[in-house]
């Protein structure tokens, strides 16, 4: 009943044009901006910002990066991780070695750093496709913790590989407490949000959608393919880029190569496809199913065991946790291989005809 | 909604709802120790033993004495998997649980990233015979303890005991020394001090890396193949020590020749090698078997009560002990702690830090503690937070570890400079000040 458009008529192209037509959507993601930067900061304590609300803004952010490569533009990239820390370790430098640097400017040049990066590795896109792309994007995660790992130069020297910054802030204000920290990071993502939904929703986004769909036919219809192939890689690399950065900086503090193995790539791409190919809404829900279902598992199998009289050690729940997450994710596959997104907007459309469904 | 449903609901809510009564019913009087451990993952066979021996001698304590002068000591375990992100997880989670001791990360990439938080959150660090080797210097670093010896010292001795097997350490001149390492901060620690040696010696050393986890070698032992080192350091963890054995046996590099460090000892590494692993010494920072006292009283007051965690078997063997040495210092801490802040209290991450610094166990008092045999006395203050820099060496006979060298101890004159410098270099780049006299006292 609430959910429904009737009387809401367009007149201008522009009201036609919103991200939002409807007025019902519009004051639900207001609501929820509200309860983001309001709501949350007064209720949360700091193991939630540490370990939860940081990781899932920033993953969140990382996994609309993989989106557009991967879900827009149907360019499969394994090498996700490896932006990443071209993102991380790009800023990372720019920080240490310019004094004074601000933080903003450090990660878009860490973001930049990436961006050229994924250009660079977004070549063979031009020649191959598929599977055979995945496993050349591969190459960038390899290349990448080979090199953070041997030039010493890249590290600022540390022995051991592993740096570290401090003293963040933004315009003077310290990105020191879990909640200052959280609202950078969440102010990042939705501006992040904002571009990428307007790109993916214009001509560059279109073409993109084109070359996934079907490359012979988008270039047929006057779609350059290099251009809309390297376009995309370029985009996804320098928002992968910035959510390194970000990672490293506000979330680690401290980080060395492993925190961006190949295991992150992976991760960012069960994100994309769990949460829905070619949504920016689906980088959220993916972001949130990986980052905190294994910890809800990990938090709350004890106790549900223990409601059965059963105490399970904490290699049984991490064991269990494991496998239940791997079943999920098989599970959610099946029923919905168009991911969470995709049920999100199956929701949507049965309220909008609730209650005479046809 | 279906019953079934309604029912898995129902039990998820209670679950919450459980675990929920159950923290509010936590006593007063209760020191508590965030344990972190791997269970999982490459690394498990050796995070086992380590995670099992510190619980269980939580477990021995409260059992035999009741606790620190009554006061109950708990611990909650966290899974880390040995990643970073995840161990960063479990502190954040663990931190704030009231009567919070102090906190031993298991792991030197979770070590690193914490030395940032622990300042904040004034939780000492406690990380025995790993982490970060600078951190000795206790007027830079306030809150971590690398109590024993670190990676520099290790290397230090290594190169002692291998200069003393050449005939001293002048017999080293031209010789090639190769260092097998685990590629990440943890392997690549000792290479400053190295090569500072190498410089004195006029050895020539050799960098050998193998990405984690390190079950792949071959091109590693390739090297060494062709390069024909003098001497082999095998700088592993986890299944890259079991792995580097079974390899240096394929490429036929003499086993005598292979020096592990303290991490590359224990019994999980040389086990599945048996036979194939004979002669191959590695460093000691801790006796093992089962004669010492507290290893009896576990067995006595714990697993004779089928309380103990993870099999009888283990018990006493290397790293099981180093887990029970690193809780024993734990707790210890907390003991001296209650010496100066009183007796039978509930001791802040502030008052065990202090503890932890002014740590003094001779061999009487270690002897009083069962732990006659197994370690050296040790002796903290403000400016030394390692407290003893002492290691042996031992070999593996194809069935178990024989003691096979005296004490060692690591060159001041070598390593006080370094680690001087790099505790200068970390606080120009952190834009911090050295501790005065006065914070000693606090």
């Amino acid at each position: 009943m609430l959910y429904r458009e009737n009387g809401q008529f367009k007149t201008t192209y522009r009201a036609d044009q919103q991200i939002f037509p409807i007025t019902q959507d519009r004051v639900a993601i207001g609501l929820m901006l509200a309860f983001a930067f309001i709501a949350v900061p007064l209720m949360a304590s700091d193991y939630l910002y540490a370990s939860i609300l940081i990781p899932l803004v920033i993953m969140s952010l990382a996994a609309i990066g993989v989106n557009i490569l991967v879900g827009y533009c149907g360019q499969i990239s394994l090498g996700s991780g490896a932006f990443m820390a071209v993102g991380a370790y790009g800023a990372y430098n720019f920080f240490v070695r310019i004094p004074g640097m601000p933080l903003i400017p450090t990660l878009i040049l860490g973001g930049l750093c990436a961006m050229s990066f994924g250009i660079l590795f977004g070549l063979p896109s031009l020649r191959v496709k598929g599977l055979y792309l995945a496993v050349a994007t591969l190459a960038a995660q390899f290349f990448s913790d080979w090199m953070f790992l041997r030039i010493k130069w890249l590290t600022n020297d540390s022995a051991s590989g592993s740096v570290s910054v401090t003293q963040l802030q933004v315009f003077g204000l310290p990105i020191q407490s879990p909640v200052s920290k959280y609202l950078f990071c969440l102010a990042v993502l939705v501006i992040v949000a904002l571009l990428a939904k307007n790109l993916v929703r214009g001509a560059i986004g279109r073409e993109w959608m084109a070359i996934r769909d079907m490359d012979v036919a988008a270039a047929v219809i006057g779609i350059r393919p290099m251009y809309a192939k390297l376009s995309a890689f370029a985009v996804s690399s320098f928002i992968i880029g910035m959510a390194g950065a970000l990672w490293a900086f506000v979330h680690l503090g401290s980080w060395e190569p492993a925190a961006f193995s190949v295991e992150i790539s992976f991760r960012l791409l069960f994100m994309v496809i769990i949460g829905g190919l070619g949504s920016i809404m689906g980088g959220f829900f993916g972001a949130a199913f990986i980052v905190v279902l294994p910890i809800a598992l990990n938090r709350f199998l004890p106790a549900f065991m223990s409601l059965f009289g059963i105490e399970i050690s904490t290699a049984g729940v991490s064991h269990a946790e494991l496998m239940i997450f791997g079943g999920l994710i098989v599970w959610f596959l099946i029923v919905e291989p168009h991911g969470l997104a995709r049920l999100w907007s199956m929701a949507k459309q049965k309220l909008r005809l609730w209650p005479f469904p046809h | 909604m279906k019953l079934s449903k309604l029912v898995v609901a129902a039990a998820v809510v209670a679950a919450g709802a459980a675990s929920l009564s159950t923290s509010a019913f936590a006593q007063a009087k209760e020191q508590f120790f965030p344990l972190l451990s791997y269970r999982t993952g490459p690394y498990a066979p050796n995070g086992t033993p380590w995670a099992n021996g510190k619980q269980d001698y939580i477990k021995m304590v409260n059992a035999r004495d009741g606790g620190v002068n009554g006061v109950k000591l708990t611990f909650e375990e966290c899974e880390t998997g040995y990643a970073t992100d995840r161990g960063v997880e479990c502190y954040e989670r663990l931190k704030n649980k009231p009567g919070v001791a102090l906190i031993d990360p298991q792991a030197t990439g979770i070590t690193f990233a914490l030395t940032e938080k622990v300042p904040v959150d004034k939780i000492p660090l406690i990380t025995l015979g790993y982490g970060l080797s600078v951190a000795q210097d206790g007027m830079a670093f306030k809150w971590n303890f690398p109590l024993m010896g670190s990676y520099w010292t290790g290397a230090d001795i290594l190169v002692q005991h291998i200069g003393k097997s050449a005939g001293g350490l002048d017999k080293l001149k031209g010789k090639k020394i190769a260092l097998v390492y685990h590629d990440s901060p943890f392997g690549k620690e000792p290479i400053p001090l190295l090569q500072e040696r190498a410089r004195m010696h006029g050895f020539e050393l050799q960098l050998l890396p193998v990405t984690a986890p390190g079950v792949e070698q071959k091109a590693t032992w390739l090297q060494v193949r062709q390069s024909r080192p003098d001497y082999v350091m095998l700088w592993g963890w986890g299944v890259m020590n079991s792995t580097a054995l079974k390899e240096a046996q394929a490429t036929g590099f003499p086993r005598d020749k292979l020096y592990g460090v303290w991490w590359a000892g224990a019994e999980p590494d040389v086990r599945d090698v048996g036979d194939g692993a004979k002669g191959y010494q590695a460093l000691a920072l801790n006796g093992s078997g089962t004669e010492s006292k507290v290893i009896q009283d576990i067995l006595k007051n714990v697993h004779d009560k089928g309380q103990g965690t993870g099999a009888k078997d283990e018990v006493g063997s290397v790293l099981y002990t180093r887990g029970v040495i690193i809780q024993m210092l734990s707790i210890e801490a907390v003991r001296r702690a209650q010496e100066r802040f009183g007796k039978g209290k509930v001791m802040t991450g502030e008052q065990v830090r202090w503890g932890m610094e002014n740590l003094s166990l001779d061999q009487k008092k270690l002897d009083a503690l069962g732990f006659a045999g197994v370690m050296r006395p040790i002796s903290t203050s403000c400016a030394d937070h390692m407290g003893s820099t002492w290691a042996r060496v031992q070999t593996w006979d194809g069935k178990k570890w024989k003691m096979t060298s005296d004490w060692y101890q690591s060159d001041d004159q070598i390593i006080k400079p370094l680690v001087k410098a790099g505790a200068d270099k970390y606080l120009a780049d952190k834009k911090l000040t050295r501790r005065t006299a006065a914070d000693c006292q606090s």
